[in-house]
């Protein structure tokens, strides 16, 4: 296999990689470091690549499973301070603001959420996997991953309400 | 009629029951300028996963070609090469190949010659000895110096 087949085989997924990553380990870098990671585990198993019943599905897993690994490494106990991704965006309206400051919300909630609830979240509203791939992905079964998004919809939703009505109610 | 449905979605969408297209119709109504009031809180939400499924990952991954493992082997094999060579050459130096008398006769031609140079080198030695004999005339010369110290005590004065 050349580089080049390996990059049409990675390409399609390795942005749905990185978000994953991103939602669980938060900082961009640590992010970036995992995808790095993932990408060359399946590059140097290039030999059963084929014999993988789904690729995507397995490097998630694969994801997942680092991630998990990188938070509970002695590496992740230290505090560490992160440089936010500020983004460089131009100074709109008012409206723009309140906009993008109830997105941050939504990304601060998603990071209270547990773990699990974040990655079914991230892979079912964001990344619009079927039931049928996160439950393979994940290794669940679709009815207890239905719960857990119904759950996190619901906090989602209840306190994206809170902190909408806060100072009104 | 529109909202109604919405809201049905909506039920459906908080119970983790809809399909992706369902779902997807959710996303196209939030994206709207104005939603129903009681509905805001859904917007952001949308809008925050809309906007999260299209960051992308920058970052190149160094892809190693095997090739260098290649490479790496190989310098290894050099390395034993090599070691091997020097052992195998210095074994050959330690054999005895050559007999007792063979040493000697080699031995006794080295001395030879060797002695024919140092006799050589002693004829020209002396030939060259006589040198010698400008090295007493430049002594017998020195006294010309002599002629200095008037010479001073004349300019002094």
């Amino acid at each position: 296999m050349t580089q080049s087949d390996f990059l049409t085989i990675v390409t399609p997924f390795k942005d749905k990689v990185f978000r994953l990553a991103k939602r669980l380990l938060v900082s961009t870098e640590e992010a970036e470091d995992a995808t790095q990671e993932v990408m060359i585990k399946l590059w140097k198993n290039k030999k059963n690549i084929k014999n993988y019943k789904n690729v995507e599905a397995f490097s998630m897993t694969m994801t997942k499973n680092f991630c998990y690994d990188k938070l509970k490494s002695k590496q992740a106990q230290n505090l560490k301070i992160v440089h936010n991704n500020y983004e460089d965006t131009q100074v709109g309206l008012q409206k723009q603001l309140e906009d993008s400051d109830s997105l941050d919300w939504v990304g601060k909630i998603m990071n209270g959420l547990p773990e699990q609830q974040k990655l079914i979240v991230q892979l079912r509203d964001i990344e619009q996997y079927e039931f049928k791939e996160i439950a393979q992905m994940l290794d669940m079964n679709e009815t207890a991953i239905r719960v857990a998004l119904s759950r996190a919809r619901k906090t989602i939703k209840e306190q994206l309400t809170n902190t909408h009505n806060y100072g009104i109610k | 009629m529109v909202l109604n449905n919405i809201e049905k979605l909506l039920e459906k969408y908080d119970n983790g029951e809809t399909t992706l297209q369902e779902e997807q119709q959710l996303k196209n109504y939030f994206s709207q300028e104005t939603v129903a009031p009681h509905l805001e809180m859904y917007k952001p939400m949308f809008a925050y996963f809309s906007k999260s499924s299209k960051e992308q990952f920058t970052k190149q991954v160094p892809l190693k070609t095997k090739s260098s493992l290649y490479y790496k082997w190989l310098s290894v094999a050099a390395v034993g090469v090599l070691i091997f060579g020097f052992f195998y050459n210095s074994s050959i130096n330690n054999t005895d190949e050559y007999t007792q008398t063979e040493k000697e006769l080699a031995y006794q031609q080295v001395k030879e010659s060797l002695h024919f140079v140092s006799k050589q080198l002693n004829k020209g030695t002396e030939k060259v000895s006589y040198l010698g004999i400008i090295n007493t005339a430049g002594t017998q010369v020195d006294y010309l110096k002599e002629f200095n110290h008037p010479l001073r005590r004349i300019f002094k004065n």
